[in-house]
């Protein structure tokens, strides 16, 4: 097996390096020295083009790309906000990052902060996450000690100003728009787009929104160039991604991949989920969070067209929602041959419909629906026209709401029936039998 | 959903505020430029539930004077997040991940057995006011389901995630951790 090249992780496992003075000995900062002393703010932005990075939180946007959108002419001052409101279902890698090695993250938004030459920057962390920001806080006071933050850092003539602010518990506000507005101290209800954040974010002012693990891989771009990271992965999957991976494995946790390892490689590998546990077959894998499609165990490990499937944006979307994926966040759910998926498609529409911010009618009332329905096939009490019911609720929400949660909270659903209707046949057809603790459909088709 | 409670009883002693209280809302403000404010109301509710225990009208009220906006500016934040408790809570709020991967590892079981346990049932504190039983959705542990965290007075009110967890563990928490 190629040895893996780690960027965000290298180092993580190194005693004290939360520290300044440990992270500085691994090579901490030097992105900073580099950019803000030989580089232009349009270079910055020009090395993270060149280096195909994309956003890490689940759109995959090209980074270089929506930096290069802010709005330079109006003379408003614009901000850099980190999105630390990691809530997706399954994704843990985040927290994982900042907490161990927070100064990878703070070194993270110095760079890409010069980069769009904003002298104010906030990392909005989930309420939840309050420990995490007291570590974050306590390098911040570190980095101001050692004039990398404040006025004049480092003598570059840059100034730079960077806080901490908590959300309060909302999964809505880890979608950009609701995640300026809480950060204006409102409820996180997102914005209609047009105007996009680059032109009129954080109290109307031109803002980037981005990711911990995009950020964090800023540095390691500044110092390596743009191409010898465009050189790691596969075609316009470039780089290394955090995978958390959860669920039904030997080895739950947070892995750093090139992208592109094999997915069959990366559920059976010890290196990395060390296949299902207690001896167990494989089910279903949700693959990048619980916003993304659900596949049953033959369709993740190969395309409908019967080639391996990667670990990459484009291998994992193959087929499209017939048959296909997304990377999203790289929150990697395993599910064994004894989960029941009515159960599981239950908890994720609950969820959603907990979650919605109810601006939108579709998404407030259809998340509403689509749990209430689920619950009742799994207690027994559905019937056969709630199958086409649920698909039909879902069509309604996609696509018809401001924000992505009601995509979100529809492609779960309408997935887990396109690829385990039987299952859900069966529940209807056999309410005592389904409604017994432990009981699982086990349905040839459905099992590897 | 289950219905958020919204207690809105004026608890006087809320009214005022400590001093360290007030140095850590000012130092939340300092965070944002001049007219802007309103963005620390966050972080502010946050230090008054570490203060008191749970957010009342009457400390709301004193929160939108501080920051100078309206009541209902700070009353309909505090509603639309869930982290914030409107009522009195047990002195240990335990708030257990239910969400799909933590299902898978058992998350519901274990809500079922803390109940049990503590004896705090539907989100109500329990009989002797020590726990407050809350069910969440994902706290970004999936990896060491099932979880729960809990704000601990012993770390200046910042909250501890428990993880791996299993009945044995909880029972010895109960005895030793939560007193």
């Amino acid at each position: 097996m190629a040895t893996q090249t780690k960027i965000l992780t290298q180092h993580i496992d190194v005693p004290g390096i939360d520290t300044l003075a440990v992270y500085r000995q691994h090579g901490g900062y030097a992105a900073v020295e580099k950019a803000l002393k030989t580089m232009s703010p349009d270079a910055v932005v020009e090395e993270v083009k060149k280096s195909g990075l994309r956003g890490r939180g689940g759109a995959g946007f090209p980074t270089g790309m929506k930096w290069s959108f802010i709005d330079r002419k109006s003379g408003n001052p614009r901000y850099l906000v980190c999105n630390a409101d990691e809530s997706e279902p399954g994704t843990f890698k985040d927290r994982y990052l900042m907490t161990r090695s927070p100064h990878s993250l703070i070194e993270g938004m110095i760079v890409s902060s010069f980069a769009l030459e904003a002298h104010l920057s906030y990392i909005y962390i989930r309420g939840e996450m309050l420990a995490t920001m007291r570590i974050l806080e306590k390098a911040i006071v570190e980095a101001y000690a050692a004039g990398l933050l404040g006025k004049n850092i480092l003598g570059s003539g840059y100034d730079l100003d960077l806080f901490v602010a908590p959300g309060g518990g909302a999964y809505i506000c880890g979608e950009e728009t609701a995640l300026i507005e809480s950060l204006e101290g409102k409820r996180g209800n997102p914005r209609n787009k047009p105007p996009f954040p680059a032109v009129k974010g954080l109290w109307q002012n031109p803002t980037v929104v981005n990711n911990v693990e995009t950020i964090a891989a800023t540095p390691w771009i500044i110092n390596n160039g743009g191409e010898a990271y465009a050189a790691i992965g596969v075609g316009r999957s470039t780089g290394t991604k955090l995978i958390s991976a959860c669920g039904h494995i030997n080895k739950p946790g947070v892995y750093e991949i090139e992208l592109g390892v094999p997915v069959e490689e990366f559920i059976y590998s010890d290196q990395y989920c060390g296949g299902i546990w207690k001896g167990k077959k494989l089910k279903a894998v949700v693959a990048g969070g619980s916003s993304v499609p659900i596949l049953p165990a033959q369709l993740i490990t190969k395309t409908a067209a019967g080639e391996n499937r990667l670990m990459t944006y484009e291998s994992l979307a193959e087929g499209g929602f017939a048959s296909g994926t997304m990377l999203g966040s790289g929150g990697f759910i395993v599910m064994d041959e004894d989960t029941c998926i009515v159960r599981n498609t239950h908890s994720f529409a609950r969820f959603y419909h907990h979650e919605s911010c109810g601006q939108c009618s579709p998404c407030r009332e259809g998340t509403g629906w689509m749990e209430k329905v689920l619950h009742r096939i799994e207690t027994g009490q559905g019937r056969m026209h709630d199958i086409d019911l649920l698909v039909d609720v879902a069509k309604k929400i996609e696509g018809n709401t401001i924000c992505p949660l009601g995509d979100a909270a529809a492609w779960p659903v309408a997935s887990a029936i396109r690829h385990f209707r039987d299952e859900f046949i069966w529940h209807i057809e056999h309410p005592q039998e389904a409604t017994q603790p432990g009981a699982v459909y086990r349905g040839e088709a459905a099992i590897a | 959903m289950s219905a958020y409670s919204f207690s809105t009883e004026k608890v006087s002693e809320h009214a005022h505020f400590s001093d360290a209280l007030l140095e850590k809302a000012r130092v939340a403000i300092a965070k944002y430029p001049e007219g802007k404010q309103k963005s620390a109301v966050l972080e502010i509710l946050h230090d008054v539930q570490n203060e008191f225990g749970w957010v009342s009208v009457t400390a709301m009220d004193r929160v939108a004077e501080l920051l100078s906006i309206q009541p209902i500016e700070v009353y309909e934040v505090a509603s639309f997040y869930t982290m914030f408790n409107l009522e009195p809570t047990g002195k240990y709020v335990l708030e257990v991940c239910r969400t799909g991967p933590c299902q898978l590892r058992g998350a519901e079981e274990l809500i079922t057995y803390l109940e049990h346990k503590t004896g705090a049932h539907h989100g109500h504190p329990s009989p002797d006011g020590r726990f407050t039983v809350k069910p969440v959705e994902c706290l970004a542990a999936c990896g060491m389901a099932p979880c729960l965290q809990v704000r601990l007075k012993q770390l200046d009110g910042d909250y501890k995630y428990y993880e791996n967890l299993d009945e044995p563990t909880v029972d010895r928490l109960i005895a030793e951790e939560w007193i």
